[in-house]
């Protein structure tokens, strides 16, 4: 079997004792939560570290929060350890951010949502068919970009790396403008979910050396009582798969029901969950129809570059960009739309 | 001990007269044997196997699709901790592979490497961890070759030849042409001729467990290997080949399988280089693959292309077809040749086919070799025959249920290719399904977007030639009776889930009349059990269980003799039931089995019988004529429902109806989960399964890469996929087998694929012509349909073969006599100086070879 390499790893109960390791253990330092990302790609060797410091123990990171909010009720702030299963285990959540919910119970598997934490899954290390194998595998192909090689073979001209962002909370927490926290020794930064990541299959968070993601804040105003959500996720299976495409909308309407703000946000499509201004130009200002829905529609698959590094054919995900866009905007407004519901488990 | 020799054929009997038998086991849903140890976690897997001073071995695996090794430097690996010890292909010289035709297999690869994933090196450290340091250590340089990645290419490009042993020359591997009475006549004459294109993709087996095996040296020169094995005895020879020491030095302990499904039906390069590694070190030596190194294994489905041109009449009657097939076989021979006759074999065995000529070619290609999947080689054939015969209804106006059952072939018959039919149970399975699925009141009238397909299959219940040519047993059983009442049944079949050790323990309390827990099975273990070929080709249930039954009667018959004295009765009136032998006419006059046992070894000695058992001689003897031959074979017939979204593509089966020919289930409840597990192992097969492998731009690279060695990539349908099932198990004894069992390890998977591609085409009125069917085919079909374009997703074309000189052979129908009237001619060229055919009469054999040589 696939063994993991030898490596130092502590377990620290507090932040500080971790932004200590943190800092004397560099320079082949990992932060490692909940561990099914990182210990198998560990095993494969394309993720490496001398010494791996675990947030696990740190119970200031762990659990979800009612906090005042802005003006609009109150918001959620959830820490990064939280596991997934409990965040699909919260009826807080499912009633107030319900898409971010059904996001979070598409994820992997029951198993690996009891290990999996919502920080780990935003900081997901972008995936390719060419990079998620063993060493002897990668060897076969002289490495890749995005790793040890010279060469994207998902676009072999190519001087960046298109490994694609897997993560399904990502793109629902964009769209719903929830932030993050990032602590380090004597510092805190607050950023948006969206200005956490980089466009860049390697370099894809913007975390600096050194900082830790503590905690995730949902707006109140993303609330269901003020904005209507809807996520769709394509994927082989309705189980275990990551998402080939993952569609996340977040719509506000004023008091006459007219789009006021739209957010529009692809998974799986992009290094890093991708916005598209254009899908939620053409819903804005409209009340739900169906016309505006397909135009919008039409943006998002303009903007998506499925590419040739996941399950699927390339030219058949990017016609399901439009269709699977059109029925998770039909979903937001409350519009008939012809699209079974993908199961998820 | 008292043992006879063996018999030459199935005990005579007529299980018809059984009919309505009632036994305490036999039919009966008992717990299997090995059932609770397998959930409380007792069962020894390979893996869990420890030894003293055991050590661990990894391979060192090319990292190259074709080259030439130049240099294997262990100088850093050496260095590693722990490391105890290395070998290289100059230490097992000899080659091996399952076939005598094909033995082109090295445990290590002495000069050449023909694959990503072939063995170079081993390496051996005292833990795991060192081990796998040590092999990521090993260098080794190469002088690559150009590379050869699919049939086409293959017939191509007959140069760098990636094995040279092949009278077939370039890198065909093998070619077979053959025909069975007179197609061209046939064509000409009918009213309808379907020309059609499939493809079937390759596929993985995919078991749950990893292959493992643990070699453990004792003395000098002797040597146990226990391994995660489908043939033990097939391991046992190909061990005494390549290590040069006598069979009887040479144990092989075949563990409890965690899933074969033909995935561990080879030899494997792993289980002999850890045998020689354990030799050289004096010390046991484990190795377990990872899921990527079982990838590599493979020996699964080959892809196929064919070309199938069928000619029907008016009303629907077949008249007869030619068949092409295509196979990519990978980098090595494996099963290959069998499997290339296999891919015409069982086109007849189903619906009366009057005219048949068959042509196939297996190419080498550097992929990981294809093999023997469930099915082997049926399947691809198999789902052409169906998705045309839909085709055919359609076009003749006919319903698909009814133009089967029009052409049913019959109990007994001998078909155009010389095969004997049993028992026929197909047209009960048809109207199983027709009537289970409501087929007359809803296909075609569903609405767009849900549809029903319907398709049948049958398969063998055992190959009827073992192997390697010899004349002893297929399978044979031993029993040993002592004074404490125990059983213990020997026999070297192996269990790999499918319930065969039930099997045989249910057989042998029936009809001695104990409980199943009073029988100890010692199986798979060629150091004391009777040889059994192995669990392949859906055989242990009829040979093993005609062997068991043999021993059974034998033991049985020992034990009525001395209780008949000892009661001084007539032994004819003894029954054998709940642990006693009594008087049928007086019941409370009899014997417990344990004091039965006491008689009978204080008058006869120590106790013990033996049972064998030999396939009936096929009427077929042209040379191929071995392949396809059974005792009888079994029948499936399938109905699915199937939703389909024509905006995406997307579909999902809705429900699956499968009828399943039995002949008598001997466990109903074994029965049917072989009947669902085929119906799930057929549904990812039709939906998503893919042995795919891809190049990287030549520009660049000249890569040649298994796309996806692992369990996530490689998608296989969840239980989320799974729909649900009704089974019909159809019951119909056949004489041939135990109790009038036939088998159903393989057969139900066979119409699955095709019933889906028939339902997807009710549903919304296209054919897709390959598996898997993804959701852009669909989607491409139905864009073509709109453009006024064949409504089709498909091959577009067969490439030229030379297929080499055609065999004739008359048919029973013409009068044939089994053999091909251009047979001498044929072997002349070929270099084959017998004149006469594949398979005489063993006595025959005897008489002329004079010797009883097993190679």
């Amino acid at each position: 079997m696939l063994r993991l390499p030898a490596f130092e790893f502590h377990q620290p109960s507090t932040l500080e004792e971790a932004f200590a390791l943190l800092g004397s253990a560099a320079p082949s330092v990992r932060l490692v939560a909940g561990g099914t990302d990182l210990w198998p790609n560990m095993k494969r060797r394309h993720q490496k570290a001398e010494t791996v410091v675990s947030l696990m123990k740190i119970d200031e990171l762990r659990g979800i929060q009612t906090t005042n909010g802005n003006g609009n009720g109150p918001s959620l702030s959830i820490g990064a350890i939280t596991l997934l299963d409990d965040i699909v285990r919260s009826s807080e959540v499912r009633e107030r951010f319900p898409a971010l919910s059904r996001a979070t119970a598409s994820i992997s598997s029951p198993p690996l949502r009891n290990m999996a934490t919502l920080g780990g899954n935003l900081c997901l290390d972008t995936r390719c068919t060419y990079y998620n194998q063993t060493e002897e595998w990668r060897r076969s192909i002289d490495y890749c970009l995005k790793e040890e090689g010279t060469v994207c073979w998902v676009a072999p001209g190519s001087p960046t790396c298109w490994a694609h962002s897997a993560s399904d909370t990502a793109p629902m927490l964009a769209a719903i403008e929830a932030t993050v926290v990032l602590q380090s020794p004597g510092e805190l930064r607050e950023i948006s979910v969206s200005e956490l990541f980089h466009n860049d299959g390697i370099e894809y968070l913007t975390i600096q050396p050194g900082e830790v993601l503590t905690r995730i804040d949902l707006p109140g105003s993303s609330s269901a009582k003020h904005c209507r959500t809807a996520f769709w996720k394509l994927r082989r299976r309705g189980s275990i798969d990551f998402a080939v495409l993952s569609v996340a909308v977040a719509l506000w309407l004023d008091g006459a029901g007219t789009v006021e703000k739209a957010n529009i946000v692809l998974g799986a499509v992009a290094s890093r969950p991708l916005a598209v201004p254009n899908a939620a130009r053409a819903l804005v200002g409209q009340k739900p129809n169906i016309g505006a829905v397909r135009n919008a529609a039409r943006a998002a698959r303009r903007a998506a570059t499925p590419m040739d590094n996941t399950d699927f054919k390339t030219q058949w995900r990017g016609l399901m960009v439009e269709r699977y866009a059109e029925a998770a905007m039909c979903e937001a407004m409350d519009l008939p739309h012809q699209l079974p519901s993908p199961p998820h488990v | 001990m008292a043992s006879e020799p063996a018999r030459k054929s199935a005990p005579t009997r007529d299980p018809r007269e059984r009919t309505d038998f009632d036994g305490r086991y036999v039919g009966k849903p008992f717990r299997r044997v090995d059932g609770r140890a397998k959930v409380t976690g007792q069962t020894l897997f390979a893996d869990d196997l420890s030894f003293p001073r055991m050590c661990f071995m990894r391979l060192v695996r090319s990292t190259v699709p074709h080259a030439l090794i130049k240099q294997v430097d262990f100088s850093k690996a050496s260095e590693i901790e722990g490391f105890l010890g290395s070998l290289t292909g100059a230490d097992t010289p000899e080659p091996f592979g399952i076939l005598p035709v094909s033995q082109d297999e090295h445990a290590l690869c002495p000069d050449k490497v023909r694959m990503v994933g072939d063995p170079v090196a081993a390496v051996a450290a005292v833990t795991e961890d060192a081990a796998i340091e040590a092999a990521l250590a090993v260098e080794v340089e190469y002088q690559e070759l150009a590379t050869i990645a699919s049939v086409e290419e293959a017939l191509a490009t007959p140069e760098p030849r990636i094995h040279d042993y092949p009278k077939e020359g370039g890198n065909v591997h093998k070619a077979v042409s053959m025909e069975f009475g007179q197609v061209g006549e046939a064509l000409a004459g009918a009213d309808l001729v379907l020309d059609d294109l499939f493809f079937y993709e390759g596929n993985t087996h995919l078991p749950m467990e990893q292959h493992a095996a643990v070699a453990v040296p004792e003395d000098t020169d002797r040597i146990t290997l226990y391994s995660s094995t489908q043939t033990p005895h097939y391991v046992h020879r190909a061990l005494a080949k390549v290590l040069g020491l006598p069979p009887s030095r040479i144990r092989v302990v075949a563990c409890s399988n965690g899933g074969g499904f033909g995935g561990k039906s080879d030899p494997f390069n792993h289980e002999i280089a850890a045998a020689k590694m354990a030799l050289e070190l004096g010390r046991p030596v484990k190795i377990t693959l990872t899921r990527e190194e079982v990838f590599y294994c493979h020996r699964g489905r080959h892809p196929v292309l064919m070309s199938m041109k069928t000619g029907f009449a008016q009303d629907g009657t077949i008249l007869g077809q030619h068949l092409k097939t295509a196979l990519d076989g990978g980098a090595y021979g494996s099963y290959g040749v069998a499997s290339t006759y296999y891919t015409g074999a069982l086109q007849t065995v189903t619906y009366k086919l009057p005219a048949y000529r068959f042509d196939g070619v297996r190419t080498f290609t550097n992929k990981a070799p294809c093999g023997p999947k469930r099915g082997h080689g049926t399947p691809q054939p198999r789902f052409g025959w169906e998705v045309q015969l839909d085709k055919a209804a359609e076009k003749l106006g006919l319903d698909p249920a009814e133009l089967r059952l029009k052409n049913l072939e019959e109990a007994g018959r001998t078909t155009a290719n010389w095969l004997k039919l049993g028992t026929t149970g197909l047209e009960r399975c048809l109207r199983a399904v027709v009537e289970g699925s409501g087929w007359k009141k809803r296909r075609g009238k569903l609405p767009e977007g849900r549809g029903l397909g319907l398709a049948c299959g049958s398969y063998l219940c055992g190959a009827g030639l073992p192997i390697y040519w010899n004349h002893m047993p297929q399978s044979g059983v031993q029993i040993l009776l002592d004074r404490a009442g125990s059983v213990a049944v020997y026999c070297g079949e192996a269990e790999i889930g499918q319930g065969s050790d039930s099997v045989l323990a249910a057989i042998t309390a029936e009809v001695l009349g104990v409980e199943l827990a009073d029988i100890r099975l010692c199986v798979a273990d060629t150091g004391f059990t009777p040889v059994d070929l192995g669990s392949y080709s859906s055989r242990v249930t009829l040979m093993a269980g005609n062997a068991a039954l043999e021993a059974a009667e034998r033991a049985r018959e020992l034990l009525a003799q001395a209780v008949a004295e000892h009661l001084e009765i007539d032994k004819d009136r003894l029954v054998f039931s709940d642990n006693r032998v009594f008087d049928a006419g007086e019941p409370d006059t009899g014997l417990s089995f344990r004091e039965a046992c006491i008689a009978a070894e204080a008058k006869f000695g120590t106790l013990s019988t033996v049972g064998s058992y030999i396939p009936p001689r096929s009427p077929g003897k042209y040379r191929g004529a071995g392949v396809g031959p059974s005792p009888t074979y079994s029948y499936s017939a399938s109905v699915i429902e199937v939703e389909v979204d024509v905006e995406t593509g997307l579909y999902r089966p809705i429900h699956v109806w499968i009828a399943h020919d039995i002949g008598r289930s001997l466990n109903p409840v074994l029965v049917l989960g072989q009947v669902e597990g085929s119906v799930y192992m057929g549904l990812g097969e039709a939906m998503m399964e893919e042995q795919a492998y891809r190049r990287l731009p030549a520009k660049y690279s000249s890569s040649l890469v298994h796309k996806h060695p692992s369990m996530l990539e490689y998608k296989s349908p969840t239980f989320l996929e799974m729909p649900p099932v009704t089974s019909y198990l159809i019951e119909d004894p056949d004489p041939e087998g135990p109790y009038g069992a036939k088998e159903v390890g393989q057969g139900p998977l066979l119409p699955i694929m095709p019933a889906l591609a028939n339902a997807i085409h009710d549903a919304v009125g296209v054919r897709i012509d390959q598996v898997p069917i993804h959701p852009h085919m669909i989607l491409r079909a139905l864009a073509a349909k709109k453009t006024g374009r064949p409504a089709r997703f498909g091959p577009a074309g067969f490439p030229q073969v030379d297929f080499g000189g055609t065999l004739h052979v008359p048919t029973p129908d013409q009068g044939g006599d089994g053999r091909s009237i251009d047979d001498y001619r044929h072997k002349l060229r070929s270099g084959m100086r017998s004149a006469s055919g594949t398979m005489t009469t063993r006595e025959e054999a005897l008489q002329k070879h004079g010797k009883l040589t097993t190679d």
